[in-house]
């Protein structure tokens, strides 16, 4: 009935790992409590959960890897606290060796899967339709679909804490040691399904976002070279997501098949080979680099041209530099194993390739250089990430070619000075954009602003906090040192484990300014609020709409004329025309589903069964999904209706507020710089062209 | 909205979209859909593309026997491509009759093609209790997992056909001919035709070189 599952897949075998699961179940029931008594319950249902709104499932989920970032960062701060203790022979350190291993799997896991993929998928999928003037994503039932997995998913890592161990093979499970002779606990399962319902959403997303920008755009979009960078980043790392992502899907698959019935894939004998798995997994594995860090570049290209005042330089190069990236993403995969053992030429192909993707990306460092030149700069929060970002980037750049040599490769294979590398690239390429992206649309998301204060002390804890935790492992990689290592017999390498502990730290600080500076800023939500829509004197249409947006999004589609639509409006002093009531007309907006959420819970029961071998609950969830998704094709009546003149009434108020704003009448409390529509730093940039003319 | 699908009285189908369009709603609603699922074709190609690679790299995983020279054999293999392929054509039936409004002619052929489909997947169950019962099972070696579950995915896929098909049929059945179940059957119609080529690489990269061998 049960299949494996028993008593002693209860947490209790160690210290660590009880409290760990306390906290879960805590949170846990803490959770239910409150909204019990709050009695919120038909609030996130039927105003979050079954919303197929893009911008409320974008927010859900930014909420999601939020949690996770945070049990992500204490499995990072065990790893280190072990690793600064875990000099000398035996059970030296607070974390056993399995335990440890356990850490570094899950938190890879965690930081991949979890907390960067929503990030950014959330972002794409609050911000893109905005920019295109679209009013929701062309699919928005499979949008929430894709979420729900997505929470499945992360759900199935938390579950790992209470029932049963996570995997211990690192979140890359390579077998054989992921194997079934190996590893025949529950362990890899509950990554393989993890994975296996991360990927399915990751992949219904990337179809999502490339219809959407492909078939969604308003009026005069028809231009792609207008189209906001962001846009051309999430159009890029959507089709890397196709593309992708059955990569992952098939190696997976071919491990559970290998583990659970006896397949013979990947196994030692029997004519498997374990090679094939890491080739399919890094022809994942590579683009998957790319998924992450293309978005984050979108957000920086936005906020550096946004905080300093210009168009970007160089957009038609940064454009083609993204697909390049996109393109060449998919030819590099083998550096990732040049130990393999493969011939001298084809390491030397891949590492090339591997040198030739660092162009590129180096045309966009320049454009960005180049577009905060001559340009007003405000260090606001998110232009604080990209600045840390572009110094820091390049550090890891620098590291990457140089493992692109498979000379220098073989030197540093799997020691700490990839680890080093990796995180350089994306905790500053990556996490660091979704931050910088976090705090820029937080205002239109909410309808006020984060605590800048609070989001200083965050970013400063956080850049210097990664300098100090990763520069040591860049130094302690050249000595030798190997990754995933709970102890080990080199004292001197004890030092530089100290400084990265301190380092890890100091990010926690970052952390906890920042969950200090959302409170803060929830607070404060008067002072900071954002009474135009338009909190940073933006370039882009998703300024334009009021924050928070209607659902949607736009009364009247917007049309589009050129690049940088907003900013040139407000130089024109044509950005809050009055609304012209023609141009209005009945719009249909997605009806809430309940589907989604039901196909999610089934997904992870299903998901939960097939790791412990309940095959009775796997047939009986799939036979749910079934069913609910042929009730669904059985509706027609999946919208509601918005009048024109409800669309109008709306935009009428809107352009009431900001003139009332304008004149002063209200919001004396918000010091928005630039209050009056026009007169911001726009100003200058309009008196010097017409000076020029 | 720019529309440019739809000319100055409103109404004009997308190239390769049997559809009459009542209006440019549902004509773009249509198009869409259709380039949804013409992105998860691609993504499920790459699945297929990818376990026959697979394939190709565990062919040589033989060492405990059998080989492809015991196992392929193209007494299946052959009424198996007939029947796939036939099964596409008389589904262009459907799609035809579709355009044209022939209610009789969509439910005929579009069945037609699902009891080939049937039809296909009776023949490679044979094929495969064949297997088993010589005990060329998937568990016996690398080369042995990489052919059934290539071969078995691709048969997972036309048994979805199938079920999906018959769904489609009672929605016609039940709803009439409405935009919205029109455009599954377009969508319907891609799917199906995909599993075919997928076959036809299947044939190619499995069964040609296999049969070869003996």
């Amino acid at each position: 009935m049960l299949g494996r599952l028993s008593w002693d897949a209860s947490p209790f075998y160690g210290v660590i790992p009880a409290i760990a699961a306390s906290v879960v179940v805590l949170a846990a029931i803490g959770t239910i409590v409150l909204l019990t008594v709050m009695r919120r319950w038909r609030w996130l249902w039927s105003e979050w959960l079954t919303s197929l709104d893009h911008k409320k499932i974008g927010i859900m989920y930014v909420v999601l890897a939020a949690i996770m970032l945070a049990r992500a960062f204490i499995e990072a701060g065990l790893m280190r606290t072990q690793q600064a203790l875990g000099a000398g022979a035996g059970d030296v350190g607070p974390v056993g060796a399995e335990h440890f291993a356990q850490l570094f799997s899950t938190h890879g896991t965690i930081m991949i899967f979890f907390v960067l993929m929503p990030f950014m998928t959330g972002l794409i999928n609050f911000a893109m339709p905005l920019q295109i003037g679209a009013r929701d994503m062309t699919f928005p039932w499979m949008n929430s679909i894709a979420l729900m997995l997505t929470i499945g998913g992360a759900g199935l890592v938390m579950a790992s804490l209470v029932i049963g161990k996570f995997s211990t093979g690192g979140w890359t499970g390579y077998p054989n040691f992921t194997g079934a002779e190996v590893n025949p606990g529950v362990g890899p399962d509950y990554w393989i399904w993890a994975l296996t319902l991360g990927g399915a959403g990751s992949t219904l997303t990337g179809i999502n976002i490339v219809a959407t920008i492909w078939k969604e755009r308003t009026t005069g979009l028809d231009h792609l070279m207008w189209m906001p960078l962001f846009c051309w980043t999430s159009l890029c790392t959507a089709l890397l997501m196709i593309f992708a992502f059955p990569a992952l899907t098939v190696a997976t698959v071919m491990l559970w098949l290998d583990r659970t019935f006896g397949f013979h894939f990947f196994t030692q004998g029997d004519g498997g080979n374990m090679m094939q798995y890491v080739n399919l997994f890094w022809m994942w594995g590579h683009p998957e680099v790319y998924i992450l860090i293309l978005p984050a570049f979108g957000v920086y290209s936005e906020v550096i041209g946004t905080f300093s005042s210009k168009k970007l330089f160089g957009y038609t190069s940064l454009v083609w530099a993204t697909m390049a990236i996109a393109v060449l993403s998919f030819t590099v995969w083998l550096h990732h194993f040049f130990t393999m053992g493969a011939s001298a030429n084809v390491n030397a192909i891949f590492g090339i390739a591997t040198m030739v993707i660092a162009v590129p990306t180096g045309v966009k460092v320049y454009d960005w250089l180049l577009t905060m030149r001559h340009g007003r700069l405000r260090f606001d929060v998110p232009m604080l990430y990209a600045v840390g970002f572009i110094v820091t980037f390049v550090v890891g750049g620098v590291t990457g070619v140089l493992m692109a040599i498979p000379p220098f490769d073989y030197v540093v294979h799997n020691s700490t000075f990839l680890v080093a590398h990796f995180h350089n690239m994306v905790i500053p390429g990556s996490l660091f954009g979704m931050m910088a992206g976090a705090t820029f649309w937080f205002p239109k998301a909410f309808g006020f602003r984060l605590d800048e204060t609070w989001g200083r002390r965050g970013f400063w804890f956080w850049i210097v906090g990664f300098y100090l935790a990763f520069m040591p492992l860049y130094v302690l990689g050249l000595f030798g040192m190997s990754r995933r290592m709970a102890t080990y017999l080199h004292p001197e390498w004890q030092p530089w484990l100290i400084a990265a502990w301190a380092g890890a730290g100091l990010v926690g600080c970052g952390l906890i300014c920042q969950a200090i500076m959302l409170y803060v800023s929830i607070r404060d939500r008067e002072r900071l609020r954002d009474i135009t829509g338009d909190a940073w004197d933006g370039r882009t249409l998703e300024w334009l709409a009021p924050s928070p947006p209607p659902e949607w999004n736009f009364g009247a589609r917007p049309v589009v004329t050129g690049r940088d639509e907003f900013g040139e409006r407000k130089l024109n002093d044509e950005a809050y025309p009055v609304p012209d009531r023609t141009a209005y007309r009945d719009i249909e907006i997605p009806a809430n589903a309940a589907t989604a959420p039901l196909i999610g819970i089934f997904a992870f029961l299903l998901a939960f069964a097939a790791i412990w071998w309940m095959w009775w609950l796997v047939w009986i969830s799939a036979g749910a999904i079934f069913l609910l998704v042929l009730w669904r094709s059985m509706r027609f009546d999946l919208h509601r209706q918005v009048s024109a003149e409800t669309l109008y009434q709306a935009d009428m108020a809107h352009r009431r507020t900001i003139l009332a704003h304008a004149n002063g009448d209200i919001g004396s409390g918000a010091p928005m710089r630039h209050a009056r529509g026009t007169e911001g730093y726009l100003a200058k940039e309009r008196r010097e062209r017409e000076g020029q003319a | 909205m720019t529309d440019t699908t739809t000319d100055s009285q409103g109404v004009r189908p997308h190239a390769g979209i049997p559809l009459e369009h009542p209006d440019a709603e549902t004509a773009h609603a249509t198009e869409r859909a259709v380039f949804g699922f013409w992105i998860f074709l691609m993504s499920d190609l790459v699945v297929f593309a990818l376990l026959l690679a697979t394939y190709a790299v565990l062919l040589k995983g033989n060492s405990s026997a059998p080989g492809p020279a015991e196992v392929i054999e193209l007494a299946y293999a052959f009424p198996e491509t007939l029947l796939l392929l036939t099964s596409t054509l008389t589904l262009t039936f459907a799609t035809v009759a579709l355009r044209e409004d022939r209610a009789r002619g969509v439910y005929g052929w579009t069945f037609l093609s699902l009891a080939l489909g049937a039809g296909f997947l009776a023949l490679e169950g044979a094929e495969f209790a064949g297997l088993i019962n010589k005990g060329h099972v998937p568990q016996v070696n690398g080369f042995l997992s990489g052919y059934w579950l290539a071969i078995g995915t691709h048969g997972l896929h036309v048994a979805i056909g199938v079920v999906w098909g018959l769904i489609l049929i009672a929605q016609f059945w039940i709803y009439g001919f409405c935009p919205a179940i029109r455009s599954r059957l377009v969508r319907f119609s891609l799917y199906w035709h995909m599993l075919d080529v997928v076959w036809i690489a299947i044939f190619t990269v499995i069964y040609l070189p296999g049969s070869l061998v003996s």
